[in-house]
Order: C-alpha cells, then structure tokens, then sequence
C-alpha cells in the first residue's frame, strides 16, 4: 500500500532510490540537487540503504565512478545540476556508448554566467545530443515515479542505455508536498534485479570502452542512434506497467484540454502546472485554449506530438533555454524540424520564458494566448517572444 | 569485438563495442602505421637488451643467434630503440627505400 505523506520532493527521491535498492551512489553536492545527494548519504551511513556511497571530488569522477561500477554490474545512481552537468559532459557519451545504464537525477538549473543558482534549462539543453534517455517532471510526484522507472527502463536487456531524470530546480526539488511514496513490494513487482547485458568479471575478461577506429566509429554511432530511437516502444511499454502496479499513467507527450483547442502550447517542465491553470482561466472565458506537455526529450516523441497536434492552427513552444545565435529556442527548433515535413502544420510561435529562476505566472500564459490568438488572426508568427523582457 | 572481423556490419558489433576474447591486440597487427622501421648492425651490437626493454609495444625479440629483431606485424617505427641503444647500432630506414 502507497501512504500519502508531506515530502520535500528530494528527499522522497532520495527514498525511490533507496526503494530501489541502489548499490552505488557517486555524487558532488550541487545546488539544488544537494538534498538529495545529503539524504541518500545518510541513509547509507545509518544503514538503511545497503550501498557504496562514492564522495567524490567532482562531478567529472562522479560520472566516471558511476560508468565504472554500473560496468561490473553494481546499480547505480547520481544525481547533478547545471554547472555539475557540464563538468560530467566528457563522460555522459562514455555511458550509452558502452551501454552502461546508469540513472541520473538532474535538478535543472542555470548554467552561469553572470552565475545563477536558479532554474531554467540550459544545462540539459546543452547535453541534449549525449546519447541519453532524457525524460521531464512537473512535480514531485512525478521525480519520484520516473526515478523508479528509470532503473527499469534503463535495465531493459532491449535498452540498456543511461537514463536521465529532470526536474526543475528548487521549483520541483524543494517543494514540499503530498505525494503517494511508493511501498517497497510494489517497486520489487515493478523492478527486477538487474542484470547487465555485459559486465567487467575477472573470471571472464573483456574490454570496455576500447578505441575504435576510423573503420568501425560510424557502425558504432548507428548502434546508439538506433537504440536510443528504438527504446521508444519499452518506455511505453514499462510506463504501461508502472501506470498497472502505481495507478499512475505517464505518456511521452501529456495534453491538457487540448481536443478541440483552437490554439495550443507546449510546455516541458513544472511550468506545465501553471500553464493548465492559465487554460483553466481561458475556457471558463469560452476560449478554447489546450496544452501539450512534453515529458519524452530523447528519444523525442515525434508521432506522439504530431498526433496530439491534429490540425490545431497555432501551436506556441515554450522554451526554457536560448540557443544562441541560432533557432532561439531548442525545443520550438525539434517541433519545427518534426513539423516540416508535413503538409499541413501550424503556425509556430515562439517564447522563451523563465531563464535564471524568473517566475513564470499564470498572467505570463495569459499573454502567450492572446499572442496565440494574434497569430491565428493574422496567419504570420511574430519573432520569438522573451517573456517578461523589459525594454 | 572491434576490429578482428574484417569489416563488420553495425549490427554485427558486440554489446558496447566491447572486446568480447582477450588477445585481440595480438590479432590486430597494426604495424602498417609505420612510416620507418629499425635496422640493426649487429657488428656494433652488444646484445645489452636496452631496445627491447625500452619498446613500447613489447615486439622485439631476440634471434637464435641472439641478436634483436621488431616484428614488423606490429612496429609502428617510433624511433625509441635507435633513441636508446647504447651503442648506436640501430637505424630508422624509411619505408620508401
């Protein structure tokens, strides 16, 4: 049975590990994943988690600890935020190109400079094509359930592949709500004992990571490309049987009123909530008004989105990152790449909102809709709109 | 494995691109990087060892007659023995003559 108990949201994902039965933690406190990292320690040292806990002397070690125990077999778990996520970069492609399926918690934050502990998502933005299973949370809740199917998806004999867990920083992982903690017969139904496809053994050696050369690199990044894609059908497949033992459905693409939607957004992320609230508002006004939620990253859910898309007119991205000097916002470019093919798709429009930890209300969405509702009056997409933006 | 079949297909690699049979440097002869190779004067040579102790790759071996010899298999001619031996009875000939 689930108890229903008031959580801060990195301290129950702290537990899902622990629920899990981690067997090595390597990490490097980083505001704001540090909760975190300090419960799962204590956890170690008071006995309750039979694990090795790695201290490490950066986030550099921390990944290369975790792709070294995850490769004799051991389960393994880390857990970063911004400029931690960019001093692992070198190691996060060592770990699926070896097929090391590690789970990572990342607390989504601000890559300085000028330096900021705040949320946003520049830091797994600039990770976005290391070969990861990049998946997104709204709330606590959802860190925890997705923290739980991480080690299940990425043990998958079909996968095998890292699998990295966001949520925003502070926003999510030091919110204190009420959540379902999941009991410790249901993860044991839901996650077998891992076993690694390959493991580093003494008795029967082999090489891990060897070089490869000019005449095999090609093969081996159509492996990964190909993996990464497939593994579409075992994340919904193990969403299937998580949603059967937790009662809880998760989907790659969530929508939120969005059948007869005359305009939608897409958001990904905790402020997907908010933004259901700015839809809440605009129906009890009569406009129909809809929202996507973008929960799969990599692989990214095209069929999914160009489904719950059907024929809307107008579709606004909201971008929590800048691509700069490029297509502004990351994930309007993917939504633009995926559309493009398409004979009939909707008019794009563009915000980028929330950099640094600035707030994003239900007003901000508010004027997104009405800049929805321009663009489909007049057919043409503004140039894209920094929320908020004093000039 | 990496590289002992000729030219495998991408579906043909094992799990992670690992090594799966120890041994596979004996079986990847990678001595056509050379660009030049050793050549002793065994009349100058002392038979002391020093080229072969220095070798990075581990290929030189002593003969019946107990002079050094490279396995050209795998000498990738980087000019250390001729750099160390005592006596300087090793050359660099380039592989062009």
């Amino acid at each position: 049975m689930e108890k229903r108990i008031g959580i801060e949201a990195s301290i129950a994902i702290a537990e899902a590990v622990g629920l899990c039965d981690a067997d090595v933690v390597a990490a490097y406190p980083i505001t704001p994943q540090t909760h975190i990292v300090e419960h799962l320690s204590e956890m170690v040292a008071d006995g309750h988690l039979d694990a090795a806990f790695v201290p490490v002397e950066s986030e550099h070690s921390a990944m290369s600890v975790c792709c070294g125990t995850s490769a004799v077999g051991a389960r393994t778990y880390t857990a970063t935020s911004a400029q931690g996520l960019a001093l692992m970069h070198e190691i996060l492609f060592i770990a699926p190109a070896l097929r090391l399926p590690i789970v990572m918690s990342v607390a989504n934050r601000a890559l300085s400079g000028p330096i900021s502990i705040w949320n946003d998502h520049s830091d797994v933005m600039s990770d976005r094509d290391v070969g990861w299973v990049q998946i997104f949370c709204e709330n606590g809740q959802e860190a925890v359930d997705l923290t739980i199917w991480a080690f299940r998806l990425a043990e998958d004999p079909r996968v095998s592949l890292p699998v990295m867990v966001n949520f925003d920083g502070f926003i999510v992982s030091h919110m204190v709500e009420p959540l379902f903690m999941p009991d410790r017969e249901m993860v044991k139904a839901f996650l077998p004992p891992f076993q690694p496809l390959m493991r580093l053994d003494v008795d029967k050696p082999i090489t891990m990571g060897p070089v490869g050369i000019p005449d095999i690199f090609t093969e081996t990044k159509q492996v990964q490309q190909h993996l990464l894609t497939q593994s579409y059908g075992p994340i919904v497949e193990t969403l299937g049987e998580f949603a059967k033992i937790f009662k809880r459905q998760y989907k790659p693409v969530e929508t939120y009123r969005a059948d007869d939607a005359e305009v939608l957004l897409l958001t990904m992320g905790a402020i997907g909530e908010t933004a259901m609230t700015a839809v809440d508002q605009r129906r009890a006004r009569g406009d129909k008004v809809g929202l996507l939620r973008l929960r799969l990253w990599r692989p990214f859910p095209f069929d999914d989105l160009i489904e719950n898309l059907g024929k809307v007119p107008v579709l606004g991205v909201v971008d929590r990152a800048i691509s700069f000097g490029g297509p502004v916002g990351p994930v309007a470019s993917e939504v633009k790449g995926a559309l493009y093919a398409r004979a009939q798709r909707p008019v794009v429009v563009e915000f980028v909102a929330g950099l640094g930890g600035r707030d994003v209300n239900v007003s901000d969405f508010d004027a997104m809709f009405d800049a929805l509702f321009e663009a489909k009056r007049s057919g043409q997409a503004p140039a894209p709109v920094l929320v908020g933006l004093r000039e | 494995m990496a590289y002992q079949n000729a030219r495998p297909k991408w579906t043909e690699l094992a799990v992670g691109t690992a090594v799966i049979h120890p041994g596979s440097s004996r079986a990847t002869k990678t001595g056509d990087w050379r660009s030049a190779r050793p050549v002793w004067t065994n009349e100058r040579c002392v038979k002391c060892g020093v080229c072969q102790i220095f070798c990075p790759e581990g290929c030189i071996s002593f003969q019946a007659d107990g002079y050094p010899t490279a396995d050209l298999d795998y000498c990738k001619g980087c000019g250390i023995c001729p750099h160390e031996c005592p006596t300087g009875c090793i050359r660099m000939q380039d592989e062009v003559e």
